[in-house]
């Protein structure tokens, strides 16, 4: 029992040791995880698991991961909710680092290509549309699975970003690793300033928040600096760059950051690509 | 929370999570009936327990987890602080410390989504 112990200001631990707790009457050996032999005269048996329920999707997502990496691509995963921006900014990065890098989209759309087609002819090297249909509705994320197929439509060594357009959704997608090495959000000054407190998985797992839409900040309510201090309340590394995806402001900023993690996931090499070269 | 409302979250979250318990569950039956899933769940996860329970009954339908209840234990978020080493449990997701209301702290608990155990019936 050492391994619980009360601090001196008072505070006790919360000890993992819940996870052992004894959930009913039978005994627990050790035989009984993950075995099939040895049933007890209860008539009952209980077999302790304790496994994450996203070990398998973070199984497809670690293979995603070194499939990019051999081929020297890096992912960001795109995330947002409904309107936000997603596509409308994706049309002026391809339009400002086409020529740079070589771009693959990945595009999560519950049922239509719609945001694909927008993007048609805006210099994305490649598109792979994922339809999250499943029969049941639609998806509301895309999943390590899907990326994975929607991947197997990409000439992954003919490209450098793969920009994966999650689906409109600030709950699901969070959840997901895809093998993404970056995690990125775009956020509508129209969304208002308390959202980081109401989806706070979302805002806590990515890596950098787009503030969309600022040229509408004179027409609304929202208060910027509330907002700022909400998302550094749920994730205080998260960087921040204000971005107008229509009038093109905050842009270059953002272009820059898909740069440097291009550089950090790749390493020079990619920078030095002959297509560059070529193109310049 | 001022206009905080967790029934927003929309139910398809939980029908994918539900998913995944199902399919933990069923590999570890290995076609044998269960009678109960035990699952952990994080406060950071954004998961309506009521609404695991709703996805649960359609998910387990028709398979060895038909008639299988499923158990959720809740988990508190909890974080330590990298200054005073006081550990809070906090009722709002932001990551301060209740103490010295520094934001360097340590999440201990709160992001859990974990299959604990199943129970089956003897054959």
């Amino acid at each position: 029992m050492g391994r619980f112990h009360i601090h001196a200001d008072g505070t006790g631990h919360v000890h993992e040791h819940d996870l052992q707790r004894d959930h009913g009457d039978h005994e627990r050996t050790a035989s009984d995880v993950g075995d099939h032999s040895g049933y007890k005269e209860t008539g009952k048996t209980r077999i302790t698991i304790l496994e994450n329920l996203l070990s398998e999707n973070d199984r497809v997502a670690d293979d995603n991961g070194r499939q990019l990496a051999t081929s020297d691509v890096c992912a960001v995963n795109l995330m947002s909710s409904p309107g936000a921006g997603k596509t409308t900014l994706l049309r002026k990065t391809l339009g400002s680092l086409s020529e740079l890098l070589r771009i693959g989209v990945l595009e999560g759309d519950i049922a239509t290509s719609l945001d694909a087609d927008q993007l048609e002819g805006a210099g994305a090297a490649a598109i792979s549309v994922v339809n999250t249909s499943a029969g049941f509705g639609g998806e509301c994320h895309l999943d390590a699975v899907m990326v994975r197929a929607g991947m197997a439509r990409l000439p992954l060594p003919e490209l450098d970003l793969l920009i994966i357009e999650n689906v409109g959704n600030l709950v699901c997608p969070a959840e997901f690793r895809v093998g993404e090495h970056a995690k990125a959000m775009v956020f509508a000054v129209t969304e208002g300033e308390e959202k980081p407190l109401k989806y706070p998985v979302m805002f806590r797992a990515v890596d950098v928040v787009v503030v969309n839409k600022v040229d509408l900040l004179p027409h609304l309510d929202f208060d910027l600096e509330v907002f700022l201090a909400n998302l550094n309340a749920v994730n205080p590394s998260a960087q921040v760059i204000l971005a107008s995806a229509r009038t093109g402001e905050g842009v270059s900023e953002w272009c820059a950051w898909l740069e440097a993690r291009c550089l950090l996931a790749c390493g020079e090499g990619i920078l030095n690509l002959n297509h560059r070269d070529v193109n310049r | 929370m001022e206009g905080y409302d967790p029934s927003e979250v929309p139910l398809m979250h939980e029908l994918s999570i539900c998913n995944a318990i199902a399919s933990t569950a069923a590999k570890h039956a290995d076609g044998r009936s269960v009678t109960q899933v035990t699952v952990q769940i994080g406060h950071l996860r954004q998961v309506v327990p009521d609404a695991l329970q709703f996805s649960w009954e359609v998910v387990s339908d028709a398979t060895v987890l038909k008639d299988a209840a499923l158990v959720i234990e809740q988990v508190p978020a909890v974080v330590e602080c990298a200054f005073c080493g006081v550990r809070t449990t906090l009722d709002l997701p932001i990551l301060a410390c209740g103490h010295c209301e520094g934001f360097e702290v340590k999440l201990v608990s709160g992001e859990e989504l974990v299959v604990v155990s199943i129970d089956l019936v003897d054959a």
